[in-house]
C-alpha cells in the first residue's frame, strides 16, 4: 500500500514538471519566433520613440517654414547658417541673438580669431545676409509690457 | 567647411532628465548647455537642484574619476607648488558650510536695447543653494602665499567647443580680498549631497555675491598669480561693463571695459507665479528673495501702481553673509482691474533696485531692474 501511494505521488510530480517544462517551452517558442519577425520589438515602443526616430531620419524637412531640426527660419542661405554656425554651437544660440551686420561682422571676427572659425569666404555675406534679413534687432526700449501671460485662477 | 566636422543639428538628449530640472526650466542652449529657471520655480528657501539654472561655456566634462582627481595650487606668487587628491582635502582641512547666492553676470540681458550678444537670459538665472567644502583661504596658506599675490585664477576639466584641447573654455578668478573670505568655498557637496555633474562634480569653486562665472566648476587647478588673471573670459569684454556710463549701443575700447565684482541690489517675486486671478476683496499674500553681491538688504517694497506708491514688505536677515533674504507681503487692492505688483530692493548702502532697464552694456551684463508680476481682480 505504502509502496503503491510513493510511486503514484512520484508519478503525479512527474507530471507536474512536465506541463510546467512545456509551458516554458511554448512561451519560449513564441517569443523566439516572434522576434524573428520584429527584431526590434517595435510593437512595445510607444509612440513617442517611433516620432522621436522620424524626426531624426528627416533632419533637414522643413515644416511650416521652419528647419525642423535647427528651428532656424526656412530662407535664402538656410543651409550655410546651418552647415557653418552649427557645428560648434547651437542654433539656438544663433536664433536668440539680434544683431545687425556690422555686430554680426564683429562677432564673426572673433569667432574666427579666437574660437576656431574657419575662413567662411563667400559664405560670409550669405550668413549675414541670411541673419540679418530673418533676426533683425527689435526695439524693446526702457522696459517692455508683460506679454505671454498665462492666466489661472489662485485659490486661498 | 573643413573635413570631419559634422553639424549637430538634433539633440538626443532630454535634458530635464539628463540634468535632473524640472520641466519648467527653460532651455536657452543646448550646445553648449544653458538652462534658466523662471520666477515661481526659485520659491524654495534653499534651492534644490530641480529649479538651479546652468551655464556653461563649453563641454561638461565626462568620465570623472574621483579617486584620481588632483587639486593643484600653484603661480607666481605661491610660495610652493602643491597637489591633493580629494581624500586629502578631506583629512586635512576643516569643513564650512554656507547658503550662497550666485548670479549668472547676464542674468536679465533679453532686456538691454540694442540687444546684447549671448544667452538672452531673462530673470532666471540665479539660486542659493546650500555649498559644504573647504575655505579656500585655508588651501591657499597652506600652499603659502607671497606678499606680491593679486589675484587668484581657476582652471578646469571642460573642454572648449571646438575640440581645441590647447583652449580653455573658462579660467576666470577674483582679487585676493574675496578669495580669502571666510565663505569663499572650495565646494564638494551641494544641499548634502556630491555636487550634481552640471554644477561642477566633484570641485566647486563658490564666491557668493559675484558673477557665478567665478565660481568655477570642475576645478583641477587654482594660481595665485601676481598680475590680474589672464585666463579665458577675464580680458576683452567677457564680464565687464563700461567703466564710465555710455550711450545705448555706443562703441567701448576693450580698455575702457572695467571687470564685474561685487553683483548689484536685485529681488525676485516667488510667489504666486505672474498671472494669478484673485477675488475682489481678498488679500493677496506675495513672497520672494532679495540679495546684493557683497552687502545685505536693508529694505523691501512692493508697489502696485507703478511706483507711485510704495508699500513695505516684513524681510528675513540672511541666514548668513551672502545668502538671499526673504520677503513677504499681504497686499489688498483697491479695486477690481488688472495690477502688476513690483518689487524694489534697497542694499545697505542705500541703493534700490531701478524700475527702468540700467545703464546699457554691450555685452547686456547686471541688468538689476524691478521684477514684477501681473495680477487680475474681479
Amino acid at each position: 500500500m505504502d509502496q503503491k501511494s510513493h510511486l503514484l505521488k512520484l508519478l503525479q510530480s512527474t507530471l507536474n514538471f512536465l506541463f510546467v517544462a512545456l509551458g516554458l517551452v511554448i512561451i519560449t517558442s513564441t517569443f523566439l519566433v516572434y522576434f524573428m519577425i520584429d527584431p526590434t520589438l517595435s510593437v512595445f515602443e510607444s509612440k513617442e520613440d517611433v516620432l522621436v526616430s522620424t524626426i531624426t531620419e528627416n533632419r533637414n524637412s522643413i515644416e511650416n517654414g521652419i528647419h525642423v531640426s535647427t528651428g532656424l527660419i526656412e530662407a535664402e542661405g538656410l543651409m550655410v547658417v546651418v552647415n557653418n554656425c552649427t557645428n560648434c554651437h547651437s542654433s539656438k544660440l544663433v536664433i536668440q541673438n539680434r544683431m545687425n551686420a556690422e555686430r554680426w561682422n564683429t562677432t564673426i571676427k572673433w569667432m574666427q580669431e579666437t574660437q576656431n572659425l574657419w575662413d567662411l569666404g563667400d559664405n560670409h555675406t550669405i550668413i549675414v545676409n541670411y541673419l540679418t534679413t530673418n533676426y533683425p534687432p527689435q526695439d524693446k526700449g526702457r522696459r517692455q509690457n508683460l506679454s505671454q501671460i498665462e492666466w489661472y485662477e489662485l485659490g486661498n | 567647411m573643413p573635413k570631419g566636422y559634422v553639424p549637430v543639428i538634433f539633440q538626443e538628449t532630454d535634458p530635464y532628465q539628463l540634468f535632473n530640472k524640472q520641466k519648467d526650466m527653460v532651455v536657452l542652449n543646448d550646445k553648449p548647455w544653458n538652462i534658466e529657471a523662471q520666477a515661481h520655480l526659485l520659491d524654495d528657501f534653499i534651492t534644490p537642484n530641480s529649479s538651479m539654472f546652468i551655464r556653461n561655456n563649453g563641454r561638461i566634462p565626462t568620465k570623472i574619476n574621483v579617486e584620481n582627481w588632483r587639486l593643484t595650487i600653484d603661480g607666481e606668487s605661491a610660495k610652493t607648488q602643491k597637489t591633493y587628491s580629494l581624500a586629502a582635502l578631506k583629512s586635512k582641512f576643516t569643513q564650512h558650510t554656507y547658503q550662497l547666492t550666485l548670479e549668472c553676470g547676464g542674468n536679465g540681458r533679453s532686456e538691454f536695447d540694442p540687444p546684447a550678444k549671448g544667452n538672452q537670459w531673462t530673470i532666471g538665472a540665479v539660486h542659493c543653494a546650500k555649498w559644504t567644502g573647504f575655505r579656500l583661504k585655508d588651501i591657499l596658506e597652506d600652499a603659502g602665499i607671497k606678499s606680491d599675490a593679486v589675484y587668484i585664477g581657476y582652471h578646469s576639466a571642460d573642454s572648449h567647443l571646438s575640440g581645441d584641447p590647447a583652449k580653455e573654455p573658462i579660467s576666470r578668478g577674483c582679487p585676493m580680498t574675496k578669495a580669502l573670505q571666510d565663505e569663499t568655498l572650495l565646494a564638494f557637496e551641494m544641499n548634502g549631497k556630491d555636487i550634481p555633474l552640471a554644477h561642477g562634480y566633484p570641485l566647486r569653486l563658490v564666491a557668493g555675491g559675484w558673477p557665478a562665472s567665478v565660481s568655477g566648476k570642475w576645478i583641477n587647478r587654482i594660481s595665485i598669480r601676481n598680475i590680474v588673471h589672464d585666463g579665458t573670459k577675464m580680458t576683452g569684454t567677457a564680464y565687464r561693463t563700461p567703466c564710465k556710463p555710455v550711450a545705448p549701443g555706443e562703441k567701448v575700447k576693450d580698455e575702457d571695459m572695467c571687470i564685474i565684482e561685487s553683483m548689484p541690489v536685485k529681488s525676485l517675486i516667488t510667489y504666486p507665479k505672474s498671472g494669478a486671478m484673485i477675488k475682489e476683496g481678498t488679500s493677496l499674500k506675495i513672497r520672494g528673495h532679495a540679495w546684493a553681491g557683497e552687502l545685505a538688504v536693508d529694505q523691501m517694497e512692493y508697489s502696485i501702481d507703478f511706483g507711485a506708491n510704495w508699500g513695505k514688505c516684513s524681510l528675513d536677515k540672511p541666514v548668513n553673509r551672502l545668502a538671499w533674504q526673504h520677503f513677504s507681503v499681504d497686499i489688498d487692492f483697491p479695486q477690481t482691474g488688472y495690477y502688476e505688483v513690483w518689487a524694489r530692493a534697497t542694499d545697505s548702502q542705500g541703493r534700490a533696485q531701478p524700475m527702468l532697464v540700467p545703464g546699457w552694456n554691450p555685452k547686456g551684463y547686471l541688468n538689476n531692474a524691478c521684477h514684477r508680476i501681473a495680477i487680475k481682480v474681479s
